[in-house]
Parts: C-alpha cells; structure tokens; sequence
C-alpha cells in the first residue's frame, strides 16, 4: 500500500516534474524554498489543477492516469489551505456538516464527535466566522476537511498565515491528529522546523524537482542536503543566521519534581530536560541545533551541562572557512553539531573518531 | 384614496408598469444568472465582444434600440414573420413585446452586477467545496449564489428601477395605447403634451417616491457592507 504520484506539468517556464512514492501511513512533509513546485504538486494531487500527463494513486484507488481524471469532489482527500477559507455565509458547524454532508460514499474514517474533541473546537460550534481568531479558523478549517473523511488529507502550509504564538498552540493538535489517526497527510512548509516536529518522510524539493526523500532524522542530518532553517522558524536564534537542526525521537520515562527535570529514553541513552510538563510514556520528539551540540575526547568529570553522551563521528563537512559541520551517532540516534575548524583541527577529528557529545540545550517538540 | 388621485387610465398604466418592470426583473435574473457566472468564470478570448454587446444598451439611445426591435419583431421581420407564419401573433405593440424590448434594454444592469459579485467570490471557495465533495452545479447553488446575494439584490434593483423609468423603447416597440402598451413614464408626457400638469404631478411623484424607498431599503439593508449600487 503506497501513494504514487508522478507528474509532468509545464506552467510557462516553470516545469514540474516528480515521481514520488510515499508510504500511505503517518505525515510525509515536502519542504522547499517558495516557488519551487510544492503547492503546484499538492494542487495536482487534489485534481484543483489538471495535469494531463500525470498520475496519481493511493492504496487501491486511482485518482488519475492517462485514460481518467477523476475531478476533485470525486477525490476522497480533505484539503486545508493556508488561508483558512471558511464559508463566510455559513456557522462553524455549517462549515463543518458541509463536507460531512457530502461524504456518504466515502466510508467513515473518522467520526464527528472525535474530530470535534481532536481540535478542541467544541465551543466554538455556534459561533460565527467572523468571531473566531486566525489559529480558531484554521482549526475549523481542519475539522471541516476532516469531516469529509478524507482518505489522504493535504495540507499546504497551514501554519504560515498565523503568528508564532498561535503556531504554538496547533501544532499540538496537528501531533494528536498524527498520534490519533490513521489518515495519511502530505504536508507542505518552508519551515524546517515545522517538518522536523510533524514529519515522518521527509521530501525536499526545490525547483520543481524532488531532491531527496527518507526518513526524518536522516534527512535534517545528511550534510549532502545542507538542510538548514532560516531564521523565523519556531526555534530561530538569531535572525538572518541559517541554522542546522537535528531531531531526536524518545519517551518519558521519568519525572523528578524536585528539580523539575525529566528523563527522556532514546536510542542512545537517556536525555534530561528541564522540563515537567509531560507525562510518562509520552512520544516527544527533541529538537537540537548543531550549534548547542559541543565536542570532548574525554568525558568531563564535573560539568553543569546534564546531557553528555558518548558519539562516533560520521561525516565532517567544511561549512564556511571558519566553521565546520559534523554528523555524529549517539547509539542508533543521529545528531548535528557546529563547531569551529579551528576546534576540529586541535581534536585531531576525522570520521571515525569516537567522542564525547555535551547537548547544551534541546528544544521539546510536542 | 388612490383613485382619487388617479384616474382608471393612470392606474391601469401604473399596474402594467409595475408589471412590466417585476416581469422583467424576474426573466433578467433566470437567464442573467447563468449568463453573468459564465462571464465572470470564462476564459474564452472573445468573451469581450459578447461584454461589448450586452452593454450596448448603456449607451445606445433608446429610440435606436427600439427600431430595430420594431422592425425585428414586426410581421416583416424575420422574427415578427416567423411568429407569424407559426399562426401567431408578431410581438409588436403588445405587452410581450414590452418585455422583450425591456429585457434587452435592462440587461446590462442586470448582468454587470452579477457578473461583478461572482467574480468577487474569487476561486478558493469553490476549490475548497470541491475539496469537500460537492460538485459544480452543487458548488454554484450553495456557495456561489449565497456569496453573491449583495450583487443579487443590486441586480434586482437596478433592473426593476431602470425598467420602470424606460422611456423610448417602450414608445418604439409598444406604440402608446392605453391599457395595453401605455406605461406610467409615457402617461406622464401625455398628461404634459395635454397641459393636465395635476395629472402628471400625481405621477411623477408616485413614480419619485416608490422609486426613493425601493433604494432606501436597499441601502438601509445593506448599510454595513459598505454598499454601493454602482460598482456593485
């Protein structure tokens, strides 16, 4: 079971052309600069635009090949734009009921009274469009696609209309949506650290091609790729500064209350956070900038930094003339860190090296 | 009261305005509809001529207008003579050649609106009605149509008030008889040519006062929406 999507698309100069396989399960993000084809491939996918060489299928249905093009109400997808698009002549829950009124030849996916308690937007069902705040309407927006009982749910940069603050406050009903359901989402962003927080594929694009797809925590640490955030995302530091991301998945395991601290399993050991707000058992995914990641050849015997790990060295690119980066492996875990060459010559470092990593800092993603 | 203040021949042509003016209006907005999404939808490259065309009205002098109409829809034109020679009767001074002429005149003020509110909807509400299952016919009567009531009520408006005030068409293609063909804006000139300026008084100011609350409640109803009958 897979989703295939190929395409040959010539929009004046601009040509599309991608043969993409995904696995139908989890969040596949295509992440790219502006105007290099993502929105015009999700376009494609939902049938909004036509492509006559192309193809699309997933799973048993076959949404378009050469001999069919199903139109998009056809389409068993749910869509949110980013822009929240509401029916501005309708309530929220006539938005709502306007796709799950439509959806009677699609088999229920997802029940109503779920979508509902998923996006936490029961208050808001007898209110009016023009009352709901920008994070409120896209969280309607999303309820709305829902409830068509989409088979493949598409998002294209949902998040990008709305302030950082209110960013904060949906990506955690985007992750309970990736937690609680079983529908397959393609997600469209510019924001690395969007994908490093939702992604389960990522697929980087960039002038109308795919430039490479795997795994997350493989991707964000390929140096081939130079994968990199702009600043403005959600973990930016400086601005201007492009800044390389690594991204760890593990668990709760513990919660110590008496210094507010948590133990986190992952492949490689147990991370501290100063953190309590979580529950043990909990899937998080840690976020950590190359540049907090700093190197030892032996292990400090009394340090203030909690998170010290034992790493291989994989790969060292030069960056710039001053700075080099590093790809390491903490057991099975991979990681980034930035340092200067200068520090990497007096390490004797090559690939190979065995080292101690000291996290400075990691960002909790969930 | 009102016959009091109008003789039978002045309300028998206000009733067949109205008539005519209400008639109008309601075949303008069954075959306007579909004209003006298509106008506003279509990117057919000579959809200009046909834009050209349906607005011909809005500068053509009347009297212009309602001769070719008169010699279209006469028993010798090619439209008249074919009603005819089907064993009926050419449309010329009769009431259904009123509405033609009418509906032809007024066009544009029914059609410009309307094509205006639905180009305003833009295309995303409709793409996401498709993201949700609902087809075109489906997508043009749920959320086509309800986006562009404000263009809907301008529409009726202006092509109900514009009937009314008609004034060369009508004498072109309706000659002037009473009881028939003769509406309130020829009763008036009548009423004037015979110097019985109380006749023509009372009128006129049905005619001034009908019109001023008819736009009164338009404005009234929509005087949040920041509204505006001629951009529409």
């Amino acid at each position: 079971m897979s989703i295939q999507a190929r395409f040959h698309h010539q929009l004046g100069d601009f040509l599309l052309d991608v043969d993409l396989n995904l696995p139908d399960v989890g969040i596949s993000v295509i992440y790219g600069p502006s105007g290099c084809g993502k929105t015009t491939l999700l376009r494609l996918i939902a049938g909004l635009d036509r492509c006559d060489t192309g193809s699309f299928s997933i799973g048993q249905s076959c949404w378009q090949d050469k001999s069919l093009f199903m139109p998009t109400h056809e389409r068993a997808l749910g869509y949110v734009f980013q822009e929240a698009s509401l029916f501005p002549h309708l309530s929220v829950s006539d938005n709502i009921y306007y796709g799950l009124k439509r959806s009677a030849k699609r088999s229920q996916v997802v029940s109503l009274d779920n979508i509902i308690q998923l996006l936490g937007i029961s208050e808001l069902l007898g209110r009016q469009i023009q009352t709901l705040s920008g994070g409120e309407r896209q969280r309607v927006a999303i309820a709305r696609a829902l409830a068509a009982q989409p088979e493949l749910l598409l998002m294209d940069e949902p998040l990008a209309a709305i302030d950082t603050q209110r960013k904060l406050e949906i990506l955690p009903y985007l992750q309970k949506l990736h937690s609680q359901l079983q529908i397959p989402v393609i997600y469209v962003t510019h924001s690395l650290s969007e994908a490093a927080q939702l992604a389960d594929q990522l697929v980087v694009m960039g002038k109308g091609r795919i430039t490479a797809v795997g795994n997350i925590s493989e991707m964000l640490t390929r140096l081939d790729l130079g994968l990199s955030e702009i600043s403005g995302g959600l973990s930016s530091g400086l601005s201007g500064q492009s800044e390389q991301i690594s991204m760890i998945p593990a668990q709760v395991t513990s919660i110590d209350q008496t210094y507010g601290t948590s133990l986190l399993a992952f492949a490689g050991g147990q991370f501290t956070l100063a953190s309590t707000a979580m529950n043990i058992g909990d899937d998080v995914r840690l976020q950590i900038r190359a540049d907090d990641v700093s190197l030892n050849l032996e292990q400090a015997k009394s340090s203030s930094i909690l998170n010290i790990f034992p790493a291989e060295v994989l790969e060292i690119v030069a960056e710039t003339s001053s700075q080099v980066l590093i790809k390491l492996t903490i057991g099975e875990s991979l990681l980034l860190s930035r340092i200067s060459l200068k520090s990497a010559t007096l390490l004797h470092l090559k690939v190979g090296s065995l080292v101690f990593v000291q996290i400075k800092s990691a960002a909790l993603l969930n | 009261m009102l016959s009091y203040m109008f003789s039978d021949a002045d309300l028998t042509a206000l009733l067949i305005t109205l008539k005519l003016a209400g008639l109008t209006t309601l075949i303008l907005l069954l075959i306007g509809t579909p004209l003006a999404w298509w106008l506003a939808r279509s990117q057919w490259r000579f959809k200009f001529l046909l834009e050209a065309v349906l607005a011909l009205p809005l500068v053509l002098p009347p009297t212009v207008l309602g001769f070719y109409l008169l010699i279209a829809l006469g028993p010798q034109g090619p439209i008249g003579g074919f009603v005819e020679a089907m064993g009926g009767t050419a449309p010329t001074f009769s009431f259904t050649g009123l509405v033609i002429g009418s509906v032809l005149y007024s066009m544009p003020f029914v059609v410009q609106p309307l094509q205006n509110a639905f180009a305003a909807i833009g295309t995303r509400p409709l793409e996401v009605a498709a993201t949700l299952g609902a087809s075109k016919l489906d997508r043009f009567f749920t959320i086509a149509i309800p986006l562009a009531r404000p263009g809907f009520l301008t529409a009726s408006v202006l092509g109900f008030a514009h009937t009314l005030g008609e004034f060369g068409v009508v004498l072109m293609i309706g000659g002037n008889i009473p009881g028939k063909t003769q509406v309130v804006s020829i009763a008036i000139y009548d009423h004037v040519e015979q110097l019985n300026y109380g006749q023509a008084h009372n009128l006129s100011i049905a005619l001034l006062i009908f019109s001023f609350v008819l736009l009164v409640a338009v404005y009234g109803f929509n005087r949040n929406a920041n509204f505006s009958l001629i951009k529409a």
